[in-house]
């Protein structure tokens, strides 16, 4: 077991090194730069341009860069944004929370009601609800994100009033759980209507598969009720993909999370990298990028130790 | 399940235990109506062995699915007839009292050993499992007897087999185990579905003795389901001979082998290889093939591959008759005994 957990991170180290490759490469591909900004500036003179771009380095070649960067990064040290000079890993940690807020209350959301909704299908197959679910799934994978995130501030923030359009808390209320729930309600709902409609689609397959197993026609036998035969026979067979399936899913989680976080505001990681690709920081979106290799790495490794501990058959090497 | 049900009584004698009347399965598949199994009757005393054969798609699993009420929908509205088990007519029950039912008085063995167990639970639980259910016992309680279970089925180590997960066991130590799943709460009846034809020759003997074994033991009516005349022939006390969906000869195991009656199971007898008849030519097989669903003719189903066929067969299908003590055969035609 440790040493599969080593053996795994051990094989995660030049995936995350081809990763930020890629990012760094893309990044300085993009036209302008984090001092584009000055240029327009009539109170800038060409030559503070240029002193500023010694002092951070920005003259010299792309790979001396890359390895500089590189480096401090490996020591944990990941350098200054651009515009404040703060430590990119701190203004990281400060969006964290927001960001795992929102995350953790949609994954936990979709994956109650994406797995009740794709038990209930597959259970009751080819009947009303399960077409009716069906036909949903479709209709909120079909569109982006961003226009459900807009309808539902036209509808709940807008037009009806019920619920604020953005932000995390109303001004003056900072650090009202009440304020904090309001706000967490709109993001919450948009982030996990796409990750219900894939959970609801995977789960019903993987307890259709399951049901047709002979097993579950031997615990039929057995006397076994079928709540019984759900809960305990079919859940735990049918669990083993869909734990795969959650660490899969991790980027695409990360990806909404950018969108959702833009159109509410919402002060999390996501819009931080917004923020950043459109002032050029390159120090904080390598950041990002890097955290989110890692996460999305740590999250598949826990994913198989989850289904090793599940399933008996599969072994850890 | 009664006490009496659990003494072993002298095989074959007293009142049925399980009562089969006009057990039907009519599939629609349009335009035709497949008669999977056409009207069945039997009958299955205490401590009795009846043995079932007949070939692939002849409507023996059907008719072991269908006495356990586990036929899948769509197909779990469409049985017909009686099953009467000590008084009650299982085809009437709801699910939450057949369930009830299911593992405590009326078992099943399956044919496949390595798919119809959980995968992910220990062997020890899923023998547990209906202990736990049906009689109630504590986990703990439970736990105790499954061991002692395994221990009955002959599995070396029970202690450290019911911790274990099925995929370490092998094809024969898992039907065993499959086995004290079944008759783990000591059930009036149990139905085993070809429980050896998935396994080694070496193996199919040793399970076929077990059944025997624990059939002596706890008393309960088996009915063996198999297309290997072979294994009736080592285990059954009677013998029903199925053909497309109908059963066609019914007799005690020794009258059945001595002086078949009907065609087809003079075919299916003479198709047998035997070690004395080598190296004779060719094995003797039965032409033609069971008829499809759509082109089942209105006489007798087996007519046009039958030696013995005459002008009446084509009218009507042949009504099982009494022809010798408890020697049942339906045909126009009969061979002589």
């Amino acid at each position: 077991m440790i040493g599969f957990v080593g053996w795994r991170l051990l094989q995660a180290v030049p995936l995350l090194i081809g990763v930020s490759l890629i990012g760094f490469g893309l990044m300085h591909l993009a036209p302008g730069g984090p001092l584009a900004v000055y240029t327009l500036n009539p109170t800038i003179q060409v030559q503070d341009i240029e002193r500023i771009k010694v002092i951070f380095g920005l003259d010299q070649p792309i790979h001396v860069q890359y390895v500089k960067w590189a480096t401090g990064m490996v020591s944990g040290h990941w350098g200054y944004t651009f515009f404040g000079g703060r430590p990119v890993l701190e203004v990281i940690l400060e969006r964290l929370p927001a960001t795992l807020l929102l995350m953790g209350s949609a994954l936990s959301v979709a994956i109650i009601l994406g797995l009740s909704i794709g038990v209930l299908g597959a259970v009751k197959r080819y009947s009303v609800f399960d077409v009716l679910a069906t036909t949903g799934a479709l209709f909120a994978l079909s569109f982006p994100t961003f226009w459900f995130g807009l309808m539902a501030i036209f509808v709940f923030a807008i037009e009806l009033r019920w619920l604020p359009s953005g932000g995390m808390w109303e001004l003056g209320e900072e650090g009202s759980i009440l304020s904090l729930i309001r706000h967490l309600v709109l993001p919450t709902m948009v982030l996990a209507l796409v990750i219900t409609a894939t959970w609801s689609r995977y789960s019903r397959s993987a307890f259709l598969e399951v049901m047709q197993q002979d097993f579950m026609r031997t615990a039929r036998a057995k006397g076994e009720p079928p709540a019984a035969r759900l809960l305990r026979h079919a859940l735990p067979n049918a669990a083993k993909p869909l734990i795969a399936l959650l660490g899969v899913e991790l980027p695409f989680l990360f990806s909404g999370a950018l969108v959702t976080e833009t159109i509410f505001g919402w002060p999390g990681m996501g819009r931080l990298f917004v923020d950043a690709l459109n002032m050029k920081e390159y120090p904080v979106l390598m950041g990002l990028m890097m955290f989110t290799g890692i996460f999305v790495v740590v999250g598949n490794l826990l994913a198989d130790i989850a289904i090793a501990a599940i399933d008996p058959r599969v072994r850890l090497r | 399940m009664s006490a009496a049900a659990r003494v072993p009584d002298e095989a074959g004698t007293g009142a049925p235990l399980l009562s089969v009347r006009d057990l039907a399965l009519h599939i629609p598949v349009p335009p035709h109506v497949l008669r999977a199994v056409d009207g069945i009757s039997f009958d299955l005393r205490r401590g009795e062995t009846l043995g079932l054969v007949g070939e692939s798609g002849s409507g023996k699993t059907l008719t072991a699915l269908m006495l356990m009420r586990l036929l899948e929908p769509p197909l779990d509205a469409l049985p017909r007839g009686q099953v009467v088990l000590d008084g009650i007519d299982l085809m009437t029950l709801d699910e939450a009292r057949m369930s009830a039912l299911r593992g405590r008085t009326v078992s099943m063995v399956f044919q496949e050993p390595m798919t119809s167990l959980n995968p992910i639970m220990t062997v020890g639980r899923q023998i547990a499992e209906p202990l736990v259910r049906h009689l109630g016992l504590s986990p703990r309680q439970a736990a105790a007897r499954a061991e002692a279970m395994l221990r009955l089925v002959h599995i070396p180590d029970p202690q450290r087999v019911a911790g274990a997960y099925p995929h370490l066991l092998s094809g024969g130590m898992r039907q065993r185990a499959m086995i004290a799943i079944a008759l783990a709460c000591r059930p009036a009846v149990l139905v085993a579905d070809e429980p050896t034809t998935a396994l080694d020759v070496t193996v199919q003997a040793q399970i076929l003795e077990l059944l025997g074994e624990l059939q002596r033991e706890m008393g309960s009516a088996i009915l063996l389901i198999t297309h290997d005349l072979a294994v009736i022939a080592e285990t059954a006390h009677r013998v029903a001979v199925m053909y497309a969906g109908r059963i066609v000869e019914e007799a005690p195991v020794a009258s059945l082998f001595a002086a078949p009656r009907h065609p087809y199971t003079r075919g299916l007898l003479a198709s047998i290889p035997r070690i004395e008849r080598v190296p004779a030519a060719t094995l003797p097989e039965i032409p033609g093939m069971v008829p499809g669903p759509g082109d089942r003719p209105a006489g007798c189903a087996f007519m046009a591959r039958c030696m013995r066929a005459i002008s009446g067969c084509a009218a009507e299908a042949p009504p099982l008759a009494e022809l010798g003590p408890g020697h049942r055969v339906a045909c126009w035609n009969p061979a002589d005994g």
